[in-house]
């Protein structure tokens, strides 16, 4: 892990990219190397990039219309069938409307469908709370035999499409729609499962995924070494042995996702910790609330997910 | 295969479906007696080819399917005795890969009906030229996921997919038309783009005629709307609704099968 700093790009200058501009440019390369992927939308096409895919694939691209429960069954049955579904709306919908449909059709038959779940968390903000999403982490994580992702930046989006397409069994990814600071390049290394250490510190470990590392990281920037910075990007399996051996190390942790703070990367860091290594959890995240409309950044200030108000939440902990 | 050898087989399959059912103490009686007549033809009547899939989206209807692909000998007839017992291939349900010839898991009404629309998609890219056989209840058309998946047959011109809705106006809680009311079900089926066709399904020439129809009309979706007696051949089970989801007794079962062993 000690390596993995020194590809981290982090300066004024740094580059935006949306994890679905580069979730739809990774799928049509894979789709070019790997002729089994077929792609399924329920009629949001470009929100969620794959009209590049349709473009190039015609003949593997499915349009199912806004019928999420059929959606994901048709997926399941493709995979059944030896094919290598990605299936992709919003969060809100897939798994939220057709839950029970991933259940069945394709967690418990252990269906080889990639579940790609757009405008999670604050979504793009102006839609309001309907369409915004923060329980699809729990929703997937609780469903046996299912992977649970939440990418760090559009570059790991990238890594972790063609690592779920490289895996066989059911996939969430949960992705976000606003072009975000990119913090890991090409080089940095992503293994499924493998917990990343952003930043080492010894005061307090924050564990943090999707866009919220980011913030984190900005967050710990003038503190120095104390504080730990742990990027989580695969929820489902959990990277125990690395948040424990962090956990050990700080005593404190402090979890940060743009997710309800029941069920979520919180809740499973609580989880693991609990029967392991019991210390002060403290969970920042959505607090048992709907969202809203608003500008992206507003929200995330307005319900302290953000590097300021994640610093607040630092210095809070480590004076008591 | 004659008539005569089919309803030998359908009564096998009804002794071994009432058998299996006593012992396991749990499970569904009436469906899969009504069925027994369509299903025997399916498998042994020169419908259902090799590299056919039957995919059954009416979960509950598990015994007539087990009952049948043991008789086709999928796997030994021993373990219909297992039916329900913990450790056994032969789930309340199917279960995906317990079992040779299970192509899905189901239980949940209203998901095997898209699984089947997926797997005639993929065969639809590999040209593949088999048909999916997707079994389904009449109850089960309550299911909006049904209906999303008929829209997608259609659009997709699936010719390769053939729906048999079994038609036995009873679901657990009494008669289809008091439940929720799913008639004119030929017409909107008509209306949702699938070529319709109906028959008796307790009469081998009719159902092996729209059997043979399916296979040879093309760019669209097949249904076929199979009108039968539930609890079928079994006098104090017939059009009861109460033994859609009861199983029979030990003494119960042994009543019914002596009396379908004395019919001819």
């Amino acid at each position: 892990m000690e390596n993995l700093n020194k590809e981290l790009f982090l300066s004024d200058g740094i580059e935006m990219m949306s994890m679905r501009d580069a979730f739809g440019e990774v799928l049509v390369e894979l789709g070019r190397r790997n002729k089994q992927i077929v792609c399924l939308s329920a009629n949001l096409m470009d929100s969620l990039r794959v009209s590049g895919f349709k473009e190039e694939f015609p003949e593997s691209f499915f349009e199912m219309g806004i019928a999420e429960q059929n959606m994901v069954g048709v997926a399941a049955g493709l995979a059944l069938s030896g094919k290598i579904p990605v299936a992709a709306t919003f969060a809100c919908f897939s798994p939220g409307r057709n839950w029970e449909q991933i259940r069945l059709s394709v967690a418990f038959q252990k269906a080889n469908v990639k579940i790609i779940g757009g405008h999670a968390g604050f979504g793009n903000g102006g839609d309001g709370a309907n369409q915004q999403m923060f329980e699809d982490i729990a929703l997937a994580r609780v469903l046996p035999n299912v992977v649970v992702m939440a990418p760090c930046d559009g570059n790991q989006m990238k890594k972790a499409i063609a690592a779920a397409i490289e895996y066989v069994g059911p996939v969430y990814i949960r992705m976000m729609p606003t072009k975000k600071e990119v913090l890991t390049s090409n080089m940095t290394p992503f293994v499924l499962g493998k917990a990343q250490v952003m930043k080492e510190g010894d005061k307090l470990t924050i564990i943090a995924c999707g866009q919220m590392v980011f913030e984190s990281l900005k967050a710990a920037d003038n503190l120095g070494d104390q504080i730990e910075v742990i990027n989580v990007h695969t929820i489902k399996p959990l990277d125990t042995e690395t948040i424990i051996r962090s956990a050990k190390k700080t005593g404190k942790v402090l979890t940060v996702e743009e997710h309800s703070v029941i069920g979520g990367l919180g809740g499973a860091v609580c989880e693991a910790l609990a029967e392991e290594l019991p210390v002060k959890v403290i969970r920042m995240g959505m607090r048992d609330c709907f969202g809203e409309s608003g500008e992206i950044n507003e929200l995330m200030n307005k319900y302290g997910l953000d590097a300021g108000g994640i610093n607040r939440k630092i210095k809070e902990i480590l004076s008591c | 295969m004659g008539e005569g050898e089919l309803r030998k087989i359908a009564k096998e399959i009804r002794i071994d479906i009432l058998g299996m059912l006593s012992e396991a103490g749990s499970g569904h009686t009436a469906g899969p007696l009504g069925a027994a007549d369509f299903f025997s033809l399916l498998y042994f009547g020169g419908i259902k080819k090799d590299t056919d899939k039957v995919v059954l989206s009416a979960g509950h209807y598990a015994p007539v399917l087990y009952a049948t692909l043991a008789a086709a000998g999928f796997f030994e007839k021993e373990k219909l005795k297992t039916l329900r017992k913990l450790g056994s291939p032969l789930q309340g349900h199917p279960v995906y890969q317990s079992l040779p010839g299970i192509e899905n898991s189901s239980g949940s009404l209203g998901q095997g009906i898209s699984m089947a629309v997926g797997m005639a998609m993929a065969n639809k890219l590999d040209e593949k030229k088999s048909m999916i056989y997707c079994f389904m209840g009449d109850g089960e058309q309550n299911e909006g996921q049904v209906w999303e998946a008929y829209m997608s047959a259609a659009k997709f011109k699936l010719d390769n997919l053939t729906v048999i809705i079994d038609r036995n106006h009873i679901q657990i809680d009494g008669h289809t038309e008091e439940i929720m009311p799913i008639e004119p079900l030929r017409g909107k089926l008509l209306e949702f783009g699938f070529y319709v066709m109906e028959c008796d399904g307790h009469n081998f020439i009719e159902m092996k005629d729209v059997l043979e129809k399916a296979k040879v009309i093309f760019e669209k979706p097949k249904a076929i709307i199979l009108h039968t007696m539930p609890g079928k051949g079994v006098s104090f089970m017939e059009n009861e609704p109460n033994w859609h989801g009861k199983a029979p007794s030990l003494m119960e079962s042994q009543r019914a099968i002596i009396e379908l062993n004395s019919k001819s």
